[in-house]
């Protein structure tokens, strides 16, 4: 007899597994129920819903903060496919809120306005999975330590620039083939110099990659950079600003979700990514102050 | 060789591929997996495995790639089919959302995210017609079979309604049988299906 009492909800398993039903997918950056039914439709596997995307908060300045709890509800209601949210690096009691409106997934972004300078938020406690950003694979182990079922690239959100977010998956690569090829002490080693659980670091290098899904996120801005980030053996795609920042949305979004699925086929991509219209203005990320880049917060 | 083809336009291709590899293994079989994302590869395949996802998603780029009416001529010549999550969705003939365009190779009619959003998803032992010992499930934003035809076979219920099914060589479940090592429903599926 099947017993009702034997369920568990919020474990690892089920927080991972959630992830892990994202792959090969596009998650984009809503701001509007409308927006958000759009992006259903062009085939997005869930929507990020945020008060702006991520090139009018670098435009705007001051504060960024999680979107109003009833504006994320709209989206909530709007749509039958997953919705995330963005809560501030460290602001427990967003990430709090945002799990009562029901958001499927929560991001802790440097997108947004850290509000700790020392602590991520402890994300085993919640029943919701959260996803993290990360620069290299210490970030990386280091987020998914304090809880994190999904890791994306930081990249340069809000940039439309892609040159980042391959810096970083890069980065994540290199290193855990390092792993691999290490001695039970080198790795001990390595994990004392990043700050980072020994467990989790010989489970990486055993497994030859990030024992979570591994997202690409931070400038992705065309169906050739996603295309790109799946050739950089990226689990999916978070695209910000470049599908309602794009000329047209339907059209860019559609040949985003269309480019992750033929990545490997140049004669595919070819037509996908043809008369999609303009693509977000953008600026280039190489050059960037330091003090101007997101990527720094929460390491 | 048995050349099993697991629909990777979006989802959870990878742990579905090496649960269809052991479960081959369990019955001195060797397996070719192959992931598909283009059309031209399902008329090849022995059996098919519809992996969880979103339903939308999958549901749009069957269709757009021209999987989908290969995928049903699959099921029409006999050969195995295992439906998890949003594949039970997108296998169904009812999806009873305009956003999804299900296949129809599996008489039942669904309830997507039957039991809420993420936060209640869940993990649970569960009974299924023909295995000796409970199954791990894993529920996530999980569908129910909400109506079914007359040739349908119910495997599993989660308080008393259907969470796994058969029709003929279909087999389609709300859980996610892919994501613990257990390969037994797998192996209901592919290897001890009645013309196999």
């Amino acid at each position: 007899m099947t017993d009702l009492e034997d369920l568990k909800r919020g474990t690892d398993l089920v927080k991972r597994g959630f992830a892990q039903m994202q792959k090969g997918g596009v998650i984009m950056d809503v701001v509007t129920p409308e927006q958000a039914r759009i992006a259903e439709d062009v085939g997005a596997v869930a929507v990020m819903s945020l008060e702006a995307v991520p090139a009018d908060i670098r435009k705007r300045g001051g504060v960024a903060r999680m979107a109003d709890p009833a504006q994320v509800e709209e989206i909530v209601d709007a749509v039958s496919i997953p919705v995330m949210g963005k809560t501030r690096i460290g602001h427990t009691t967003e990430a709090q809120i945002l799990e009562s409106v029901g958001v499927d997934m929560i991001d802790e972004s440097e997108v947004l306005t850290p509000a700790d300078n020392e602590y991520h938020i402890d994300k085993r406690p919640f029943t919701s999975p959260f996803v993290c950003g990360a620069r290299n694979l210490g970030e990386a182990l280091r987020r998914i330590d304090e809880g994190a079922a999904m890791i994306r690239t930081k990249g340069e959100a809000g940039t439309g620039d892609v040159n980042q977010a391959v810096t970083h998956q890069r980065a994540i690569k290199s290193q855990i083939r390092a792993l691999e090829g290490a001695t039970h002490e080198e790795r001990q080693q390595w994990a004392r110099e990043h700050e980072a659980p020994a467990e989790l670091v010989h489970e990486t290098a055993e497994m030859g990659r990030l024992p979570v899904v591994n997202f690409a996120a931070g400038g992705i801005a065309t169906p050739a950079d996603a295309a790109l980030m799946m050739h950089h053996d990226c689990d999916g795609i978070f695209v910000g600003s470049g599908i309602f920042g794009a000329e047209n949305p339907e059209a860019m979004g559609t040949a985003i979700v269309e480019a992750v699925n033929n990545w490997d086929d140049p004669d595919r991509l070819a037509e996908i990514a043809a008369n999609v219209g303009e693509g977000m203005k953008g600026q280039s990320n190489v050059g960037m102050a330091d003090e101007e880049k997101l990527q720094g917060r929460g390491v | 060789m048995f050349r099993a083809g697991v629909i990777a336009v979006q989802g959870d291709v990878r742990e579905h591929a090496a649960a269809i590899e052991r479960a081959a293994a369990a019955h001195d079989r060797k397996a070719d997996v192959v992931e598909i994302r283009q059309s031209g590869v399902v008329p090849d395949c022995d059996a098919l495995m519809l992996p969880g996802g979103e339903s939308t998603t999958i549901s749009r780029l069957l269709h757009t790639e021209g999987i989908a009416k290969e995928i049903v001529s699959h099921v029409a010549a006999g050969k195995p089919v295992l439906a998890t999550c949003a594949g039970l969705i997108v296998a169904s003939r009812d999806a009873a959302d305009e956003r999804v365009e299900p296949l129809d190779v599996l008489d039942v009619a669904v309830d997507r995210n039957a039991f809420g959003r993420q936060k209640d998803s869940f993990e649970a032992p569960l009974d299924v017609a023909g295995l000796d010992e409970p199954f791990h499930a894993v529920f996530i934003r999980a569908p129910v079979v909400s109506d079914l035809g007359p040739t349908v076979d119910i495997l599993a219920t989660w308080d008393d309604t259907p969470v796994a099914v058969r029709e003929g060589p279909v087999v389609g479940t709300s859980f996610h049988p892919e994501l613990t090592q257990d390969v037994r429903i797998h192996r209901l599926a592919f290897f001890e299906h009645a013309s196999a």
